[in-house]
Order: structure tokens, then C-alpha cells, then sequence
């Protein structure tokens, strides 16, 4: 089949894929293409109608269509083509994509570079092996939040969350103003791991419970669901019998991790992270396969699309550099996690790389009044001190240009400190 | 009279006790760790306020609009405005940032697009 | 009143196999199912095995038809495009008493003319099997045992019956079956529908024992036997090539690990008697037991990749055996019950051992010509470069991929509507298209599925349902639900 040339191909046209582009043009890449298998650009901002995204980037509150409209009119007036309907099927680790789309049908690329920007999914109930039947009415949030926002349609009346992830509380105020009656939300481990924005906006606000270190134990109804029970949970997370609460409810959503979509990045044979679920790149976001790179939340995910986006510029030049021969030399940093930490991104550094680098890792628990250590060889090359790590909020260390400079080789490490 | 709020500015979620008198007027504050946790208890105790943000159907669209009110709105009156939001009749093509609900219920806020709509 | 010749209670394998072999004869024949779908019983929750014969007695029904079915599997699933692969089975032992159970396995093989079984010992195992516990001393080695998509099997033999003239009613319960006025028929009522056939035949799976009893002097008891089920996710390289039995017991073949034709890890299930025909409900007693028991084949074991969970209900008979033949002290009436395991593999061999028999009682005469049924292209997944691009040129809704996990596209979604039995359902779709069978179970693809489905049905999106009855997906518009909100304060 024919192969069309293009220096790089951006698979994904959310935040992360949008940013990506920008700075691909920026930094001088003219042969350019972004894959969307959605009808629009924006990603799963275009169904995240609330506000509370872009402070950090944009220094003002903006809801999630604003924000991916920014991205989607910078790429416009760059002149950079987003096709969308168009899915890829299949990456090679030569960098041969194919992809299908309804109105061109079949085709072919080779790519200088791929950029994988493909997003996350969320753990389905399968993956939480909960008990009961397998009726109507369980759905991930996200799906719930599609139905909603971009369908205008409501999957149920009365609702249960199950799990406190940033989409589960959104969704349960948004259920709720939609004139739903939400009885609770539960958390199986003793802290949330969303916002506390959220926690007191989405859930005190009307009232809603949270119920921390309790889980769904049963699921009744044969076509539709009828009702739920939760128990409470020990410190290993199992049942503790006789705690049980019976809800009457016609509907149960899913709010329980997201998982970087690697489905591709698989095929392309790049090395995957067993902490992130996403592929292991260097410090420029290049993976083990040759100018393949990753970012956004097929990386690791993220909590904030800001961070997405500042991450995939980063993402974009490298890529950019790539193309141009550009590529940081020396020796090869492994980076791993310490204590109290999990998932560190990036995870290898190369001793020649432009500083400043971005740590980025997720607390495996709450540490108070802590500091984030690194290390090198065990010899401490960086510190910061916070008053609170906790696994809902991603951690940031960076090293400078200097602290690059003076690795020895030996391996990098993450880890938590208490005070 | 006492209030127990979170603080919702950053991880840490201060536990804070507002200090209130019978008339609501705002006293004092403790248990935050910064200037901005004081900010909040106070506003959240006095005019507590809220962005909304829903969805409208619009004649001879597949996909709904999104809209927001332009500044945040009385976190009691949240209800109401979800009411009148529901109530605004919108045609094809909409701007982003296009007024949908001048004024909401004398809020002194306007329902504004966040989305555009082509025809 | 409906008239038909023939009716046939129950859609699942055994239904749809008779439907199909009787097809091919003069009559008019109808099928009731109580579900919204083929295959909604039994049929869409079981292991998909294709047992070569070695486990039933000699002498029984169960050895008969799982001989004969086994051996005409692989034609029948090729003539019907149904997935179908012979990856073979090993019956693991760990002592010497599993080591004398399986010699007896292979005797009991022998005689009910099973070829190729022998005994394999443990340094032989892990060649074959590298995951298999190595405390794994010795095995029967099935080279005969095959997997199935056993739903897509009934899809298929439905769709043939259909284009050969036999009509399916959904939604239809058989509740009662009486002789009609001229003693030679029947009657049965389903609530909403009547039906007078001349012949009638119970493949009603869990409900079989019961409707056998309204007519039959010689009364049956039916025990409900729940088993639970893990499906892990596809990999690219599965731990097991082949189906892994541990040693079988009184409750039946006991919890297997297998690939099945689609690329998952089954594992699966254990053997629980319970009350309501209905309730395949999973429990976590059930799904502990499942883990524990299998990883004595697999210590390796996790669920970390488990994508969904379900259960199957098995109608066992007091007798132990199938009931398969003439109802007895009952003229024109005909029964497919109790069928169990090995009841898949028997399918195909029940449906023609019944439907000759219906014919010849009933005098039919066979039709001249029979309609062809061609399967369906290969799907979308499975295509190389080439065939995409043949295939989106051909029809541009190839090019739009609905389901992402398992790369399922809008032409063969609607194509899944609109064959002879089509779906109805979101349930309906996934079965026949694998749309939300991935890893993420549907989180993505369903609201684009059930947009599909209203417009292919012509109904509105609210009244699409997961799996029919009142499993509805959605409940109102947004605008609707916000002022009903408005209204009652």
C-alpha cells in the first residue's frame, strides 16, 4: 500500500495531543498531523462541562469546552490539520501507522516521529470483581458524564458512586443539580483521592454522603438494577460482616482509577511501566522504541489538564529536536521509586539533557509534613519539604540544569520522607 | 455560634472553626495554615458563592450546550438558576462566550455559552 | 390463537439446533424463547468447551450425543463462520489417587470411542504447559478437546433456521402446555400469545424439568447448579494453549483454566446448587472458591486483569443423564433437557437425533431446496491491510471503529442488526460483534451502540435496552428529569 510521509504524527487530539502539535510547529515542524478517532478535537475535556481547569495556564477558571477551545483555535491558527474520525489501528516500531477513517478510508503513514496522545479509560467494574448480578444501570462515570453533558439524556434516578475519584464527585453533583437523587458515595480506601474542592462543592454541598474505607458488596436486580449493598471494610480492604448499609437504587457509577490507553503503544512494542500502566520514556518523553514519545495521561495520569499540557509541550519540541537529529547524549540515568513513592515519570534521565526535568510521582499514601528525597547513588542531591504528599495529587520535584550536571551513574531515586 | 469548614485551596484541606456571631456576621477563623484559608472562611461562611455550569438542549442539534454562569452565583439560589437555565430557548448557530440568560434571577450574573454550536 | 406445525420452547444451543436441523423439512415452525435473545440462558454463561467424550458413562445419553457432536463440531462451525479452535485439553493430577481417576478417565474414553487419549507424565507437562504447577504429577492428555464461542454457534444456527423459514418470538414464556381439544396437539400459553401446534418440543434449559411435568406422567426433578466465571483479559501470549481440567468430582468437571477462541483466560466455575432458575448472580464465596481451586492449576493467578465476572446456571437432572427423545406418555411432544455439561458439545448431535425423529413421527417430508447461509465477513479485526481498505471502500461505515477494545466497526454493528435474528439489544450487539467485550467493558462504545440500535429499530434511544424486559439503559432526557425536579418542589 502507499505510505505517506509525514515528520510527525500526533495520535490523539485531547489536551495533551493539541499541546504536543503546538509546540511540534513551534519549534519549526511544518510536515505535521494530528489523529483524532473522535468527531471533534478537545478530548474528554469536550464532556468535562464544569469549571476549575486552566489556573495554573491560563491564570483564570475556565470550564473544560473553554479550555480544549483554546487549544483547538492556537492549532487552527497555526494551520496545523487535525483530522478527526479517523482511528488508528496499528503503530510499528519503524514508525508505520495505519489508520482508517470513514470518509478516506484505509490508509498508510510513516512517521519521522509518533507522538502517542491517546488518553486513559477507566477500570470498569470487572476489575473491581465486585459481587452480584450483572443488570442495567452500572456505569463508569465517564460514560455517565457522556450521556449527560453530551447527550442530554439520564441514565438513572437514584444513584450510588462508588469510588471518590475527581469524576465520581463531579458526577454526583451533576447528577444531582440534574434533578437525580444521589444517596452516597463510597470509598474503599480511608481517604478520597479526589480534590478537597470537589469533596465540599460536589458532595457537602448537597448533602451527599462520603462513606471512606467502605465498598459495594453486593448488586441486586435482574433487569434493571434495584438496589446495592455496602459494607465496611478492614485495614486489608475486605468485608467486614454485619456493617452492612442497603441502598435502593436504580443506578451505580463507577468512579475507580483511570488507565492509560496503551493498546497501540503496545503494538508498537514499547516498554511499558507496571506502576504507571504507561509507556517508560526518558526526560524528553521518548519511549524504549526509537521517536516513539508519549505524553498526557497515556503517560501516567494526570489530575490536572494543565499539567497535561505543559508536560506535552515539552513532549512536542523533544519530539521536534528529534526530527532535526537534536537528541541529548550521554550516559543513561535509570530513575526509580523510593519509599512512599509511586510511578516517578520520567524514568530514566540522560546525563546530557537540558535541565531543568520534572519529577513527577504519586504518593503511595498521606504523609504530612514530609519531604520528597532524591538521590543519587544514595548520595541526596535534591529536597523538598511539603505539608502534605497524598496519592490524589501528583508530586512534583525538579531538578536544574546543575543537578543533571553532577549525576554519577548509579540510579536515581524517589522517595518519601516523615519528618 | 460555631462553623466547622474544609478548606478547598489546596491538598493540605485545613479543618478550620469559624467563629460567627448570632447575626451571622463573620468573627473570627482558626485552624488555617495561610492567608488564603482565612479569605475562604470567610467568604464561604458569609455569601457563599458558586459557579454553575449545565447543559441546554438546543433545537436541531445532536449535541447539547454548555453553559456557565459568567461569575459565580448565592450557593442557595444554585437550585433556581438550574430552573431558569432550563428554561432558555437558543438557536442555532451559538458563540462561545454568547449571553444566553441575561441577568439570571437578578443574580447579576449572565448564563453564557462555553461551547459553540454550527448549524 | 397462533397456528404453527412445530413449536420449539427455548432458543438456546439445543433450540436452535433443532430449529435448524428441522428447517430443512415441510412444516411450519415456530420458536418461543422467554428471553429477549438466542443463547439467553445456559448458553451465553459457560465454559465453551467442546469435550471430546472421555468424562460421560458409557451407555448414556450424554456419551451418545457427545461422541457424535464432537465429531461433526468442526464442519458445522466452518460451513457457519462460527469460531471454533481444537487447542486440545489436558486432565491434571497431583497424586496417586487423581492418577487412578484418570486412568479410569482413559478406559472410560476408550470405550466410548474417543481417539488420541493417553497419559502424560510431569516432565512432559511442563513442555507443553510451562504455566501448569510443576507439583502437577501426571495428566490426560485430550488432543480432541476443542473451544467455541458457544452464543455465536446459536446466533448462527438461528440465522440459518430463520432464512429457512422459522420464526422466532422473543419475550415469550411458556407457562403452560396442555393437549388441545382434538387430544392430538397442543396448547401453549405464554401470558400475551397462545399457541396450537401440532408437535411441541421442550429445549426450555433451566425450566425444562417443569414444563415436562405439566405433561408427563413420569415426573423429573431438576437441580439449578450455579458456576461462577473470571474472564481475564486478552494478551498477546496466553499461560495456557490449552484447556487445563483439574480432576473431575460429583459436581461435575470442576474449575478448568482455557483460552477461548477470542484470546481471553477463562476461568471457571464452580458447582453451586440454588433455588431461583434465574439468579446468576456472582457471590464472593463463589468467585474465592473459583481463584482458590484454579490456582492449583495456575499459582501464578491474579485477577488484575479480570475484565468481567458472570455466572451460568446448568439444569441437572435427578437421572444424571440428558432427557432427549419422546416425552414419555405424551403423543407429539418432545423434549431436550437436563443438558448439562457436556450439553454444548452434544448440540449439534441432539438437534439432528430430534428433529429426524419429529420428522419421521410426523410424516415431513424434506424441502427441495434449502437456502444457503452464508456467514458474514470475516470481521473487521481480523482483516489484513488489504481487506480493510477492500472493505471501507466498499462501505465507508467501516471506517468508523465504535469499539475501540476489540476494534468493532459501524458496518458490521448494523450488520448484526439487521441479520435474520438480529440483535435487539446493546447485549445483543456485543455478543454478535464483540462491541464492549474488551477491557472496557463498553464504558466507551455503548452510548455510540445504543444510538445505532435507535436508528437500525427506529425507536428512540430511552427505550433501548441492556438485554430486553425492563433493563432500559436510560431513564428520561435531562430536560425532562430537571423539571420534573422543578416541579416537585
Amino acid at each position: 500500500m502507499n505510505e505517506t510521509y509525514v515528520d510527525i504524527l500526533v495520535i490523539g487530539a485531547g489536551p495533551a495531543g493539541l499541546a504536543a502539535a503546538q509546540a511540534a510547529r513551534e519549534s519549526g515542524i511544518e510536515n505535521l498531523l494530528v489523529l483524532e478517532r473522535e468527531n471533534e478535537p478537545g478530548g474528554i475535556l469536550r464532556q468535562c462541562i464544569h469549571n476549575g481547569f486552566g489556573l495554573h495556564r491560563f491564570r483564570e477558571e475556565l470550564t473544560g469546552p473553554e479550555y480544549a477551545q483554546r487549544d483547538i483555535d492556537a492549532v487552527r491558527a497555526m494551520g496545523i490539520p487535525v483530522e478527526c474520525g479517523c482511528t488508528v489501528l496499528s503503530v510499528s516500531p519503524e514508525r508505520v501507522v495505519t489508520c482508517v477513517s470513514r470518509t478516506k478510508g484505509f490508509r498508510v503513514f510513516r512517521a519521522g516521529a509518533v507522538i502517542l496522545a491517546m488518553g486513559c479509560r477507566e477500570r470498569p467494574r470487572g476489575a473491581l470483581c465486585t459481587p452480584g448480578t450483572r443488570c442495567a444501570g452500572i456505569y463508569s462515570a465517564g460514560t455517565a458524564q457522556r450521556f449527560v453533558n453530551l447527550e442530554g439524556y439520564m441514565p438513572g434516578r437514584r444513584v450510588v458512586i462508588l469510588g471518590s475519584g475527581d469524576i465520581g464527585l463531579i458526577m454526583a453533583r451533576r447528577m444531582t443539580l440534574q434533578g437525580a437523587k444521589v444517596l452516597a458515595c463510597v470509598e474503599i480506601m480511608p481517604y478520597s483521592s479526589g480534590l478537597n474542592r470537589n469533596i465540599v462543592q460536589c458532595l457537602e454541598d448537597y448533602g451527599i454522603p462520603l462513606l471512606l474505607s467502605h465498598t459495594v458488596t453486593d448488586i441486586r436486580g435482574r433487569d434493571r438494577l434495584e438496589g446495592i449493598t455496602v459494607s465496611k471494610v478492614d485495614e486489608n480492604r475486605n468485608p467486614v460482616p454485619g456493617t452492612e448499609i442497603d441502598y435502593e437504587c436504580d443506578t451505580l457509577l463507577l468512579s475507580c482509577g483511570l488507565i492509560p490507553e496503551n493498546e497501540l503503544s503496545a503494538g508498537a512494542g514499547v516498554r511499558m511501566s507496571p506502576a504507571t500502566s504507561g509507556p517508560m520514556v526518558s526526560e524528553s518523553f521518548e519511549t524504549s522504541v526509537d521517536g516513539i514519545f508519549a505524553c498526557g495521561n497515556v503517560l501516567h495520569v494526570h489530575d490536572l489538564v494543565d499539567h497535561v499540557s505543559a508536560e506535552s509541550l515539552k513532549a512536542g519540541h523533544a519530539a521536534a529536536e528529534y526530527i532535526r537529529g537534536n537528541r541529548p547524549g550521554g550516559e543513561t540515568i535509570p530513575v526509580c521509586d523510593g519509599e512512599g513513592v509511586r510511578g516517578t515519570v520520567p524514568q530514566s534521565i540522560r546525563k546530557g539533557a537540558a535541565g531543568p526535568v520534572d519529577l513527577m510521582f504519586r504518593p503511595s499514601g498521606v504523609f504530612r509534613n514530609a519531604s520528597a528525597v532524591v538521590e543519587n547513588d544514595g548520595r541526596e542531591i535534591l529536597r523538598k519539604k511539603a505539608m502534605i504528599f497524598t496519592p490524589g495529587e501528583m508530586s512534583v520535584v525538579t531538578l536544574k540544569e546543575e543537578n543533571i550536571r553532577s549525576l554519577t551513574s548509579g540510579k536515581l531515586t524517589v522517595r518519601i520522607e516523615r519528618s | 455560634m460555631k462553623r466547622e469548614i474544609t478548606c478547598i485551596n489546596c491538598p493540605v484541606g485545613c479543618r478550620m472553626t469559624v467563629e460567627l456571631s448570632d447575626d451571622g456576621t463573620f468573627l473570627s477563623v482558626t485552624g488555617n495554615t495561610c492567608p488564603r484559608g482565612a479569605k475562604y472562611a470567610q467568604q464561604e461562611c458569609t455569601v457563599p458563592t458558586r459557579t454553575l455550569t449545565a447543559v441546554i438542549q438546543v433545537p436541531g442539534s445532536p449535541v447539547p450546550l454548555s453553559v456557565k454562569t459568567a461569575s459565580p452565583v448565592p450557593k442557595e439560589r444554585i437550585f433556581e438558576v438550574m430552573q431558569a437555565i432550563s428554561t432558555a430557548e437558543v438557536s442555532l448557530p451559538v458563540r462561545a462566550g454568547q449571553v444566553i440568560l441575561k441577568d439570571v434571577l437578578g443574580t447579576g450574573s449572565d448564563i453564557i455559552a462555553t461551547r459553540s454550536l454550527d448549524t | 390463537m397462533m397456528k404453527t406445525d412445530i413449536l420449539i420452547i427455548g432458543a438456546g444451543i439445543t433450540g436452535t439446533a433443532v430449529a435448524r436441523e428441522l428447517s430443512r423439512f415441510r412444516a411450519h415452525i415456530s420458536v418461543i424463547e422467554r428471553g429477549a435473545d438466542i443463547a439467553e440462558g445456559a448458553t451465553k454463561a459457560n465454559s465453551g468447551i467442546v469435550h471430546a467424550g472421555y468424562d460421560a458413562l458409557p451407555g448414556t445419553k450424554k456419551a451418545f450425543f457427545n461422541v457424535r457432536g464432537a465429531a461433526v463440531y468442526g464442519n458445522l462451525c466452518a460451513s457457519l463462520g462460527v469460531p471454533y479452535r481444537r487447542c486440545g485439553a489436558l486432565v491434571v493430577g497431583f497424586d496417586e489417587s487423581d492418577r487412578a481417576a484418570l486412568e479410569r478417565l482413559k478406559e472410560r474414553g476408550r470405550t466410548n470411542g474417543v481417539p488420541g487419549l493417553e497419559i502424560l507424565e510431569k516432565e512432559a507437562l511442563s513442555a507443553l504447559e510451562p504455566s501448569l504447577n510443576p507439583e502437577a504429577s501426571c495428566a490426560l492428555n485430550v488432543p480432541g478437546s476443542a473451544i467455541v464461542s458457544p452464543y455465536e454457534l446459536a446466533f448462527a444456527m438461528a440465522d440459518d433456521a430463520a432464512l429457512n423459514g422459522v420464526e422466532f418470538r422473543f419475550g415469550e414464556d411458556a407457562r403452560s402446555v396442555a393437549p388441545d381439544e382434538s387430544g392430538a396437539g397442543w396448547i401453549v400459553d405464554t401470558g400475551s400469545s397462545r399457541y396450537q401446534c401440532r408437535a411441541v418440543i421442550n429445549c426450555a434449559g433451566a425450566f425444562g424439568a417443569e414444563l415436562h411435568n405439566m405433561i408427563s406422567p413420569e415426573k423429573l426433578t431438576m437441580v439449578h447448579r450455579r458456576g461462577q466465571y473470571y474472564l481475564l483479559d486478552r494478551a498477546e501470549t496466553l499461560p495456557f494453549s490449552r484447556t487445563i481440567f483439574q480432576c473431575p468430582n460429583a459436581m461435575g468437571k470442576g474449575v478448568l483454566v482455557s483460552p477461548t477462541v477470542h484470546g481471553n483466560l477463562l476461568i471457571g466455575p464452580n458447582a453451586e446448587d440454588i433455588e431461583n432458575p434465574l439468579d446468576t448472580a456472582t457471590t464472593p464465596e463463589g468467585l474465592s472458591f473459583v481463584l482458590r481451586t484454579a490456582q492449583r492449576t495456575w499459582p501464578f493467578l491474579s485477577v488484575r486483569t479480570n475484565i468481567t465476572n458472570f455466572s451460568g446456571i446448568r439444569a441437572h437432572l435427578n437421572t444424571d443423564d440428558f432427557a432427549v427423545g419422546a416425552v414419555s406418555g405424551c403423543e407429539n411432544a418432545y423434549e431436550a433437557i437436563g443438558i448439562e455439561s457436556p450439553g454444548l458439545s452434544s448440540a449439534p448431535a441432539i438437534g439432528e437425533y430430534l428433529a429426524a425423529m419429529v420428522a419421521e413421527d410426523m410424516g415431513l417430508k424434506r424441502k427441495d431446496e434449502i437456502a444457503a447461509y452464508v456467514p458474514g465477513p470475516k470481521p473487521f479485526h481480523e482483516m489484513t491491510g488489504e481487506e480493510r481498505d477492500a472493505a471501507v471502500r466498499s462501505n465507508p461505515e467501516y471506517g468508523n471503529i465504535i469499539c475501540r477494545c476489540e476494534v468493532v466497526t459501524e458496518a458490521e454493528i448494523r450488520t448484526a442488526i439487521r441479520r435474520p435474528v438480529g440483535a435487539r439489544t446493546i447485549d445483543g450487539v456485543k455478543r454478535r460483534t464483540r462491541a464492549g467485550m474488551g477491557r472496557c467493558q463498553g464504558g466507551f462504545c455503548m452510548p455510540r451502540v445504543a444510538e445505532i440500535l435507535s436508528e437500525e429499530l427506529d425507536c428512540g434511544i430511552l427505550s433501548v435496552t441492556k438485554d430486553g424486559g425492563a433493563s432500559r439503559i436510560l431513564c428520561d432526557t435531562v430536560e425532562n428529569m430537571l423539571k420534573e425536579a422543578g416541579r416537585d418542589e
